[in-house]
């Protein structure tokens, strides 16, 4: 190249610089759904969720403002950059309206920062980690269904209370698994229980032979399983193979009603579980459980109650503002009281956080389950106040000022 | 209680025999990739994905068609080996003429491949695999219950490595395989079909790494990313013991799951990297690895 | 000679007014940074023949690291660059000054076992926030006055890069290293009895690669606005070798080409087949190492240059 053309070539370069700016957004409702749905927590949401989110669109009545809803949905295989550039892509080409989150914490932080920058709506459902309305909250985050501190003053007091004094935990080694484990840690400490240790698997780790033996050497009394779905069943199932669920008491502080299913009575009976919804709790859960159970053949978990309510919310929201427009919609939601089959009277705070009533659940024994799917008594049933706190998170940097 | 380096014994015993363990299944598949290695001449990257397909044989013939864990440890080796050869006959034969550095390529491709279909069939999360009757419940040992199962998993595969070093190093046909690894030309001269010889070679390579993946079927669970990481493991378990040495993988591979079992007490955060460190001191101090002859 | 420049015309063309045909300047700036990728991975295989199986190591480390600096450290968007850089040609450096001792496949497996070492370190670490990894880098601005927030904006500046490394890598291969590269690459034990010291210059070369594709990860970094796992992983050091490999390995423009091919396929097909993209990836793969070893610009080349013998 001759001088001449370079410094050609560098000024048409400057000049496209200058020439750069944004496109232009659509105006049409789409929602996205981004969650796992091959993986470890496949079978919490998974596909599933898309047929409760179209479920809840037909019921809105498939419309809303004259405009169709589209649904998007993407398997974000636990990977945060997966879900973080499939919300920036349908939000820069697909007129996205609003995202629904799946599970995976580390990849719902990851999306949250995408709904800053973006200014779209996203509720966060499968995800626990509570910095979702903490430091990573966004003007434009939702947390729906449940979150590692309700979880904490749910299970972990639970047992605490009953005597369990000393913990160990098995933690899934990413952002849910050591928010989850620092809730668990908070709430052990406040009631004069001690952490004897802990130890980090990795997300879908298969044998949990050397960390179980971590945890029996530690001498506790508690093994509390930091960790969710089928990383959850693999580590109390190796926990009975090794003996170790003789020696201690497992601690299961998030699980859901296909980990049960799954593990059987047998195995999981006597366990406490925190839950922010059970199929079989009213006539509304029961309603909303046959309707699902008819399409998919199993009984819906939380989070595929929380998807359900969470769209309609928001198509409610739409409709009420008569826009689709972020800030509009999302004032209206977080002005709204939720009533419908997933609770009564939950709001979302100014953090973000829908706060609800949460139930801490014991597994039946297979003697007390009387029908299909009767998996679940109530312990108790948390105020949303008591499972996270009278005051928005203030860590929060909304919250702060 | 008495304690090592500051750690309780039990805690030690306890996770050398699960060091054992995993031993046990790194002395099996390094045993067939040497093995392939030392007539072939080709790293095959496809070894992670063969184990996973004899998981998946097992799995799905128990699912669907009610073969037990039994006939499973003999049938599901028997057909991936044949489809080993399927692949060795098909793709591999055609590369022996060019740089090795190929043959790593194509069966990087091919264990792609094997993981993609089984991903798409089976979904990402492990299928799980129950233990045999016969195998079930626990020793206790004193310083840790062992499942009887994987007492079962060292016991097995160690006898499988000893036949199989006593097949290559004490028989006719292990004198004409390891003949033929030294000169192909002149075995074939001799009237030995040396092509046959390589392509049951690496069926039997194969038919190794999927027994592994039967024995480990009940302990990890089924899935398809099972072999992938394990394979470059095993990589670095052939490197040390000496590529194309048996006896080198045999033992390598049984005493780098005991390293591995003891970094997890005494310094838990390197034990994922433990092997491939002391792949990069003993390349610096002996290229050749340990076993392996100097060229 | 006069087809090749007017190849190189209508690229740059292309390039120059990609963003207002419609095209996502996201992805296009993905395809600039793989691209990149690949050039530096070929300086090695192509130009060298060393098949690093581990160069995702060096991606991914720099593009940690930018990260890291740009966010937890403050640093601006050129510093956090030139930091993730620095980085990835010191681990270059080490892991290069162990593998070049050996050849072939050997060279092989010692990249991969040793790109295996920064991936755990990778996900133990504080700062590269483990499983989760670095989220929300900001892109900030050149000098302190060209925003790079807007994706055109971006997309500018990272062609800008590319079209530097890949006039760098250009040079370097004609130039009297780049030789003696090409003299090891055709008969190493005959450029040792030349006097020349081999290892030395695998290492250089070696180092050199590794920075280079260093640059491409941290440009990811920014672009995405993220550094994950992924980038460390052993599918991203397969990949890179596959989109070398399919281009046209020891051509320049083969690994350009080749990139663009498979992040294409991945971007689209993933939505399309889900699991399948693996397959079709090993296929091509499969494909590339028995039928055109040359890759496609290769045989392109060989084609042209039989008509013109």
């Amino acid at each position: 190249m001759t001088r001449k053309s370079t410094i050609m070539a560098l000024g048409a370069l400057l000049g496209l610089y200058a020439a750069s700016q944004a496109s232009a957004a659509t105006d049409q409702v789409v929602i996205g759904d981004i969650d796992d749905m091959s993986g470890v927590y496949a079978d919490v949401l998974g596909q599933a969720g898309i047929d409760v989110i179209n479920m809840a669109i037909s019921d809105f009545g498939g419309t809303v403002l004259g405009k169709k809803i589209t649904v998007l949905s993407v398997d974000h295989q636990n990977k945060p950059d997966i879900g973080a550039s499939k919300f920036r892509e349908w939000a820069d080409q697909n007129g996205l309206t609003m995202v629904l989150g799946g599970s995976n914490t580390g990849v719902s932080i990851a999306m949250s920062k995408v709904a800053a920058a973006k200014k779209i709506p996203f509720i966060a459902v499968g995800a626990g980690g509570a910095s979702l309305t903490g430091v990573d909250c966004t003007p434009y985050t939702v947390h729906y269904a449940y979150d590692t501190t309700a979880l904490g003053n749910g299970t972990a007091s639970a047992i605490v209370k009953q005597g369990g004094k000393t913990w160990f935990f098995v933690t899934a080694d990413y952002a849910f698994g050591t928010q989850l484990q620092e809730a668990a840690t908070h709430v052990v400490l406040a009631n004069g229980g001690k952490v004897l240790g802990a130890v980090r698997a990795p997300l879908g780790t298969t044998d949990y032979s050397s960390f179980l033996l971590q945890a029996q050497t530690s001498g506790a009394q508690v093994l509390g399983l930091a960790n969710a779905g089928t990383d959850f069943s693999n580590s109390l199932k190796a926990a009975n193979e090794f003996g170790i669920a003789k020696t201690m008491k497992p601690a299961a502080l998030l699980a859901f009603l296909t980990d049960i299913h799954a593990l059987t009575l047998n195995t999981a009976q006597g366990l406490y579980l925190t839950t922010g919804w059970y199929w079989d709790l009213n006539e509304q859960t029961r309603a909303f459980g046959k309707r699902f159970f008819a399409k998919v053949k199993r009984m819906p978990t939380m989070d595929q109650a929380a998807y359900y309510s969470a769209t309609l919310q928001y198509l409610n929201a739409v409709k009420a503002v008569g826009s689709t427009d972020s800030d509009k919609v999302m004032a209206q939601m977080k002005k709204t009281k939720i009533n419908d089959m997933f609770t009564q009277g939950g709001f979302i705070r100014a953090d973000g956080l829908m706060v609800h009533t949460m139930y801490v659940m014991q597994v039946k024994a297979p003697k007390e389950s009387k029908y299909p799917w009767d998996y679940y008594k109530v312990v108790k049933a948390m105020t949303g106040e008591e499972a996270d706190g009278t005051q928005p998170d203030a860590t929060c940097p909304m919250i702060k000022k | 209680m008495t304690t090592v380096f500051g750690v309780p014994l039990p805690a030690i015993l306890g996770q050398l025999m699960l060091g054992l363990v995993n031993g046990s299944f790194y002395a099996l598949l390094s045993l067939g990739l040497a093995v392939i290695f030392g007539l072939l001449g080709v790293v095959n990257f496809a070894h992670g994905a063969f184990y996973m397909l004899g998981a998946f044989a097992a799995y799905v013939g128990l699912e669907s068609l009610g073969i037990n864990y039994w006939w499973a440890l003999l049938l599901a080796p028997l057909a991936v080996g044949l489809f080993g050869i399927l692949i060795e006959r098909l793709l591999l034969r055609h590369l022996y003429q060019v740089d090795p550095v190929y043959g790593l390529l194509l069966t990087f491709g091919i264990a792609l491949i094997a993981e993609g279909v089984m991903r798409s069939q089976f979904g990402a999360s492990g299928k799980s695999y129950p233990v045999p009757p016969l195998l079930q419940g626990g020793l206790n040992l004193g310083f840790m219950v062992l499942p009887v199962y994987r007492a079962w998993v060292i016991v097995a595969s160690i006898a499988v490595c000893a036949v199989t070093w006593f097949l290559i190093e004490r028989t006719r046909l292990g004198a004409r395989l390891r003949a033929a690894t030294e000169n192909a030309k002149l075995v074939q001269a001799f009237g030995i079909n040396v092509p046959v010889l390589v392509m049951c070679t690496y069926g039997a390579g194969v038919a190794l790494a999927a027994l592994a993946g039967v024995l480990a079927a009940p302990v990890v669970q089924v899935s398809p990313l099972m072999g992938s990481s394990l394979v470059i493991v095993v990589f670095a378990v052939v490197v040390i013991g000496g590529m194309g040495s048996i006896i080198g993988a045999i033992v390598s591979g049984l005493v780098l799951g005991l390293i591995e079992g003891l970094t997890k007490v005494i310094y838990p955060e390197a034990s994922n990297v433990v092997v491939f460190v002391i792949m990069a001191i003993v390349l610096i101090w002996r290229p050749a690895g340990l076993f392996g002859k100097e060229q | 000679m006069r087809a090749q420049v007017a190849v190189y015309v209508v690229l740059a063309a292309l390039a120059l007014i990609a963003p207002f045909l419609g095209l996502y300047p996201v992805f296009l700036m993905k395809l600039l940074c793989f691209a990149m990728f690949a050039c530096a991975f070929n300086l090695l295989l192509g130009f060298t023949k060393m098949l690093s199986f581990g160069h995702a190591a060096y991606f991914g480390a720099a593009a940690y690291v930018t990260g890291w600096l740009v966010t937890a450290q403050g640093w601006n968007t050129l510093e956090g660059i030139l930091g993730g850089v620095a980085v990835s040609m010191l681990l270059g450096l080490v892991i290069g000054a162990i593998a070049v001792r050996r050849q072939g496949i050997y060279f092989a497996m010692i990249t991969l076992a040793l790109a295996q070492v920064v991936f755990f370190i990778c996900l133990q670490a504080e700062f590269t926030g483990g499983e989760n990894g670095l989220q929300g880098i900001p892109r900030g601005s050149l000098l302190g006055f060209i925003k790079l927030g807007s994706d055109r904006t971006m997309y500018y500046f990272v062609l800008t890069v590319f079209v530097a490394v890949y006039a760098l890598i250009v040079r370097i291969v004609h130039s009297p290293f780049g030789q003696v590269l090409k003299a090891i690459r055709a008969n190493e034990p005959r450029a040792v009895s030349l006097g020349y010291k081999v290892d030395r210059y695998k290492l250089m070369a070696f180092v050199l690669s590794a920075s280079l594709s260093g640059l491409a990860g941290s440009l990811k970094a920014l672009v995405l606005g993220f550094a994950t796992l992924s980038d460390v992983s052993q599918g991203n050091s397969g990949e890179v070798i596959l989109m070398t490999l399919l281009g046209g390995s020891g051509t320049f423009l083969g690994p350009v080409i080749g990139a663009n091919v498979v992040v294409t396929l991945q971007e689209y097909l993933s939505d399309l087949v889900g699991a399948w993209v693996s397959v079709i990836i090993g296929a091509i793969f499969v494909v590339c190492v028995l039928l055109f070893r040359r890759g496609f610009v290769g045989e392109v080349l060989r084609r042209f240059e039989r008509r013109g013998g």
